[in-house]
């Protein structure tokens, strides 16, 4: 049986916050800036404004009323009543599963809470332009709504495959204002698009602000996006209190850069008893090659301004990853995750297109929820867990974002009548 | 074993002169094309020859060092065939080669084993574009122990003090990047350059290579008169190197942009 928590072993040291990340932006041997010169000056702009503005009330009561009244703030923490059912055992016990509905956000996913406290910092740092990169295309859409509701112009970068398959949130992105800058490098995804949105903030740093989507890239990257995310878990610790006045047993969420997984693990890293556990994509199986399960396939490399986990050849050259999700479809991972899974505060696991695909099903079938394809790696993973689980665990899952967007690609995998 | 980096310089400024470092992506179109743009570089007046290792994600690059890059890997270029063309090519070079990396192949290879890699290969001096002040002590002192000069670069951002302290840790020369971007071709070179030059001239005695942009015979003798100890010229070569054309013809319009190249530094 797993029941028992890794993280009982691990010393407080090491989960510390005062060290993920410590002064030099590592968490442990991960993390750090491994970027061009150019853009050492703009990284240490950013990380003095987060630090001089993040405390500051004028600065959290726009941000606190901004993700209330704009974003839909809190949401809620829902009980899945019969997908715990489904997962129940003969004898009606079983886990208890929770859904924190991070996909009511304004948007559609956990994405604009990031996106959102980073435009005002840029604001504040009197930057005139945003760029971001997008794989699926929701930090994209998050980050194309700050830019229109604060009227501050906006390029995306986005690889040409994934704009075909996120075809939806393209459209998004456009009537909102924003530029979409197709990228057809590489395989045309999110590992390309990121490197072109680099490039383009190493040329236009003095003006530009980069709203980095995830809890990967240099440092400050990794820390900032991870606490502006950090409200997912806050807001969870409280209504596990509210609603049985205890913590969640289990915390689960699927894995590409990141940040949807730290945002809910941030708040109970230090709280032993919590366990957390990491779905990457395996899409068509580990052994066929055509995955993006950076942490349990990867090897320790630098790629987009941090060391991490990658996914490389015996050359060190980056490998192009495959998933049938746009946003997990990435060779990287954030440097934080790869900490916790070196102290073994956290464990990763890997489901594969097929089997996120069920789950999308599933959870359509089972809750009237469609989740993103991202999302429902997530979910597929309860498939191996509550079999090995005793007693009546609580699970809270990310349900990081909703599945509109996904809808014709799947309908096109399963062969629907579109 | 041919002169280091810095033993170049010296020669140069004994007669004051300016160095004329070309850049080149190795594999692209292939191997022994690049061989063949080595000697013809050589032959025609180069005093330092950088040579990019093909890297999948050249996030200092623009789009043509980048897709040099992208074709030498399809054409599945290795580290070790890069270390074998060097190992044949450079004892018959009077210019010092730099190699020009991006992180991720060294970290893979381990730094240690990297370096006595390319030292065995014949190289001189080394060139980390995304590997930052910050994060150097991992390689300067073993490189310095093993003989490789590594180049520091100072960008149009860095501040003051951060100058001073990257020109401090620099061994050859000093990298400086004369645009706010990437690598590729640039129509001028902004009046910035020469205040910039002047600014790192202040701190340091060390040698001042400046790249990234230059592309014609007109900015190189503009960039000595501002006081450039080098000057770096990469996408206009590795441009003419490219597939489209015939390689003879190419190597031919490598050598003779060389040419005029080192005609405008004399």
């Amino acid at each position: 049986m797993t029941v028992t928590p890794l993280s009982s072993s691990v010393s407080p040291q090491l989960t510390a916050v005062e060290v993920r990340p410590d002064k030099l932006g590592r968490f442990g041997r991960f993390g750090g800036k491994y970027v061009p010169e150019t853009l050492m000056p703009a990284l240490t702009e950013l990380e003095e404004a987060f630090y001089t503005y993040r405390n500051e009330a004028e600065f959290q009561a726009e941000l606190n009323g901004l993700l209330k009244d704009y974003v839909g703030r809190a949401n809620p923490l829902y009980f899945a009543e019969r997908l715990t059912d489904y997962y129940a055992r003969p004898d009606g016990s079983g886990p208890q599963i929770y859904l924190k509905r991070e996909d009511l956000n304004h948007t559609g996913a956990h994405k604009i809470n990031n996106a959102l406290g980073q435009v005002l910092l840029a604001k504040r740092m009197g930057k005139k332009r945003i760029i971001a990169e997008t794989g699926a295309g929701q930090h994209g859409v998050a980050t194309a709504t700050v830019c229109a509701r604060f009227g501050i112009d906006c390029v995306i970068y986005m690889g040409v495959h994934d704009m075909e398959r996120q075809a939806l949130n393209v459209f998004r992105m456009r009537l909102m204002g924003a530029t979409v800058q197709p990228v057809s490098a590489g395989t045309g995804t999110l590992k390309d698009a990121t490197s072109e949105a680099i490039r383009d903030w190493v040329t236009n740093v003095e003006n530009t602000h980069y709203i980095l989507g995830s809890v990967a890239g240099p440092h400050p990257y990794p820390m900032i996006v991870r606490e502006f995310h950090a409200i997912i878990g806050q807001e969870t610790r409280a209504q596990c209190q509210e609603k049985w006045g205890g913590l969640p047993d289990i915390l689960l969420a699927c894995v590409g850069g990141g940040s949807n997984a730290m945002g809910l693990f941030h708040e109970f890293i230090n709280e032993p008893s919590v366990r957390m556990i990491g779905i990457e994509a395996s899409g068509e199986g580990i052994s066929t090659g055509k995955h993006a399960a950076t942490l349990t396939a990867g090897r320790v490399g630098v790629l987009h301004g941090a060391m991490s986990f990658l996914l490389q050849d015996s050359d060190g050259q980056v490998i192009e990853p495959h998933s049938i999700s746009a946003g997990l479809d990435y060779p990287g991972v954030g440097p934080e995750h790869s900490y916790l899974k070196e102290i073994g505060r956290a464990d990763y696991y890997g489901v594969t297109d097929q089997e996120a695909l069920d789950a999308f099903q599933l959870l359509s079938q089972r809750e009237g929820i469609i989740p993103a394809l991202e999302t429902a790696h997530a979910f597929a993973y309860l498939e191996k867990l509550c079999p090995q689980l005793e007693a009546n665990p609580r699970i809270v899952i990310n349900c990081s974002g909703r599945g509109d967007k996904d809808v014709q690609t799947v309908a096109k995998v399963l062969k629907f009548d579109a | 074993m041919g002169k280091s980096v810095s033993a170049q310089f010296q020669t140069l400024q004994d007669r004051q002169g300016c160095a004329l470092i070309p850049f080149i992506t190795a594999g692209d179109p292939d191997l022994s094309t690049t061989a063949e743009a080595l000697r013809a570089l050589d032959r025609a007046g180069a005093d330092l020859i950088e040579l990019g290792v093909p890297y999948s994600d050249p996030l200092a690059d623009g789009p043509v060092i980048q897709a040099a890059a992208t074709r030498a890997l399809e054409r599945g270029v290795t580290l070790d065939a890069v270390l074998a063309l060097i190992t044949e090519i450079a004892p018959e070079l009077s210019a010092p080669i730099v190699l020009f990396t991006y992180y991720n192949p060294i970290l893979n290879r381990g730094i240690e084993q990297f370096l006595h890699d390319i030292h065995r290969a014949g190289v001189r001096g080394l060139v980390v574009p995304d590997l930052p002040l910050e994060e150097m002590d991992v390689l300067l002192k073993p490189a310095a122990e093993i003989g490789i000069e590594v180049t520091l670069l100072v960008a149009p951002t860095t501040p003051k003090e951060r100058i001073v302290a990257i020109a401090q840790q620099c061994q050859g020369f000093i990298y400086l990047v004369s645009v706010t971007g990437v690598t590729g071709m640039r129509q001028q070179i902004g009046n910035r350059v020469q205040d910039l030059l002047q600014e790192l001239r202040s701190v340091t005695d060390k040698p001042i290579g400046v790249g990234f942009g230059v592309s014609s015979p007109e900015q190189a003798t503009q960039l000595k008169t501002w006081g450039a100890d080098g000057v770096i010229v990469g996408s206009a070569f590795v441009k003419r190197l490219a597939p489209g054309g015939d390689t003879v013809g190419g190597i031919a319009e490598v050598e003779n942009f060389c040419q005029q190249l080192r005609t405008a530094l004399n």
